[in-house]
């Protein structure tokens, strides 16, 4: 007994097997954890409308009914929709409004450079919840609440200084001779930066662009406040009204949410590696 | 300050922006110099330009909002009569009123399961993982791990509503392994509705510190593991002697991100309690919410909301701060 501590125990080799499988262990766990939960909800969309349900029961077959009701009659397909414009109005707007900015910030001369960039990261630590309570009456009273462009140009500002701060921290990347290079052959800015940089910046400006993207899509506190008017919501606020509701229809409940999710989970799954890289080196480079 | 001075000090600037090519040629003649001299304005005025449309949305819809809630915390309002000016009084009662102090308490409990617990579990996890596995399957777990990312969180809201559910798959499993008399309706007990709450925080962003923590060791050399290891260093040793000092700015990012998320929650509270039962979930945000858009206090919410973006800057500030200082 006194050897357990010692090597030349005969526990040593299963220790060192136990070991071994300790880090796959922890990584099934932790995959366990994030991927159960969505499997009772997925098992619960499938289920009979009206069942007795509980949490992790097979269905007595596949009731897809739930998904049709839930994108028909509880209105889920008009919300995707509003979802998808919000998106498509915000994303590209976004993008290259912020890629202008972080080029000039980077690589021109700007007058106030430094105050400029100091005044754009200011907005890293504004949260929402300090902006929507003047931003619904301001909308209000110009007519922009229950807009696209009210909550498109509200999101569009609140997403303005990460994306600075991203593109200007990739064009200072980019090598300077090239810059220069392009100048002594009398390109101007504008050429320098279309023919020259974006051409070898897409990984960073397809990452920006993603994570708008999936910021833009569960943005809940903005819609929420700013659009009123039950047919404009998009989807997650009107899944967070529809909560409220029919917060007992649990197969419903639980289709409606799949399909809020879907959008943005395949664009996850097909750009992970730019998700991914935004989120952790973006903040890194903070 | 005479025109010679002035010609003087110019060159002086120079340096701020290094930009040798575009004044070399003109540096000879003085003609040369103020034709340089305009073109420099030139092109200073057109740089300000690819700023204006990231610079306009940015002041109009996040720094004069700004601006507005902070003028709107020194009136009492309703959101429809005329405002009258009351001073401070609103950030004297956010100082004195309990729910308004129960809710900053709520706050900080929630960075104990938003902050404190991911990372906690998110090193030791990452630390476990990078001694032993092989790198076959990192993509996969990296693709699961991140998946709460990405998800907004009123869905996340709903999936834990289900979890905590009277039939949900946690009383299920009590009931499973016999614990059945600990069963509980989670979400709507006035002990278990916080700490309910938060742990779905620490789903959402233990997976984001590993993968960031992971990440993080696979920057430290492994040369100095082996010359620990040399040193006779057990794995305990090693973790706090090697991986947890290397891992600083890693720290600082887990921090920065998740202590926001605490501080300025409001979608999942929403969702899963609205701030009950009675007010034991309530937190600044869901305050703010409720007092502006239903309880005609514009104002007051207005405090609350300078004050939470006051608290979450400092809060920014201290942590980078922090992870800047060497060790």
């Amino acid at each position: 007994m006194t050897s357990l501590t010692s090597t030349t125990s005969p526990a040593a080799p299963a220790r060192a097997v136990a070991g071994r499988l300790a880090g796959p262990v922890v990584l099934v766990l932790f995959m366990a954890a994030v991927l159960v939960p969505f499997a009772s909800l997925l098992l619960a969309a499938l289920q009979p409308a009206g069942a007795p349900l509980t949490g992790f029961a097979l269905p007595d077959g596949l009731h897809f009914e739930n998904f049709s009701r839930a994108w028909s009659a509880a209105g889920f397909g008009t919300l995707l929709r509003s979802s998808v414009v919000i998106a498509v109005c915000v994303v590209p707007a976004a993008v290259v409004c912020a890629t202008l900015a972080g080029y000039a910030l980077a690589t021109l001369d700007v007058p106030g450079r430094g105050r400029l960039y100091a005044y754009l990261l200011l907005g890293l630590s504004i949260p929402t919840e300090g902006t929507v309570i003047p931003l619904y009456y301001d909308l209000r009273a110009v007519g922009l609440t229950n807009t696209v462009p009210g909550l498109a140009l509200a999101e569009i500002g609140a997403f303005m200084p990460f994306g600075v701060f991203w593109m200007r921290a990739h064009f200072a990347t980019m090598p300077r001779s090239l810059i220069e290079a392009a100048r002594l052959d009398g390109a101007s800015s504008w050429a320098t930066l279309w023919r020259i940089l974006l051409p070898s910046s897409r990984p960073a400006v397809t990452t920006l662009g993603v994570l708008y993207f999936v910021w833009s899509w569960n943005q809940f506190l903005l819609p929420l406040i700013l659009i009123q008017d039950p047919a404009r919501r998009t989807a997650p606020a009107g899944l967070g009204f529809f909560t409220g509701q029919f917060g007992v229809d649990v197969p419903l409940l639980a289709a409606a949410t799949l399909i809020v999710i879907a959008p943005v989970v395949l664009v996850y799954l097909f750009f992970q590696r730019h998700f991914i890289s935004g989120v952790l080196s973006g903040a890194l480079k903070g | 300050m005479t025109t010679a001075d002035r010609r003087l000090t110019e060159p002086a600037r120079a340096p701020v922006a290094p930009r040798p090519t575009e004044r070399g040629p003109d540096r000879a003649g003085r003609g040369g110099r103020r034709t340089a001299r305009s073109g420099r304005r030139r092109r200073r005025a057109v740089a300000l330009l690819y700023l204006l449309p990231a610079l306009l949305p940015y002041t109009l819809f996040s720094v004069l909002p700004m601006l507005h809630t902070a003028y709107l915390s020194f009136f009492d309002w309703d959101g429809v009569t005329l405002p009258s000016f009351v001073g401070l009084d609103n950030y004297r009662r956010i100082a004195t009123d309990p729910q308004l102090r129960a809710a900053a308490w709520h706050a900080g409990a929630l960075i104990l399961f938003f902050s404190v617990l991911p990372i906690c579990v998110g090193l030791v996890a990452a630390a476990i993982v990078s001694r032993r596995a092989g790198r076959r399957g990192t993509g996969l777990v990296r693709t699961v791990l991140f998946l709460p990312q990405v998800i907004p969180l009123v869905a996340v809201g709903i999936l834990w509503r289900w979890v905590y559910a009277e039939d949900g798959i946690l009383n299920q499993g009590l009931r499973a392994v016999g614990l059945g008399g600990l069963a509980d309706a989670w979400l709507g007990s006035f002990t278990w509705a916080l700490p309910a709450v938060g742990l779905i925080g620490s789903w959402v962003v233990s997976g984001l510190c590993m993968v960031l923590f992971l990440s993080g060791t696979q920057r430290i050399d492994q040369e100095i593991y082996e010359a620990a290891r040399m040193d006779g260093a057990g794995p305990v040793r090693e973790f706090w002697s090697i991986t947890v000092p290397l891992l600083r700015p890693e720290f600082a990012v887990a921090l920065s991100i998740t202590v926001i998320a605490a501080l300025s929650s409001f979608d999942l509270i929403y969702i899963t309690t609205g701030g009950g039962p009675g007010n034991s979930t309530v937190v600044p945000g869901i305050l703010i919410y409720r007092l502006a858009f239903g309880g005609g206090a514009v104002g007051v919410a207005s405090a609350l909301a300078i004050v939470l973006t006051a608290v979450i800057s400092v809060a920014v500030l201290v942590i980078n701060r922090l992870s800047r200082e060497a060790p």
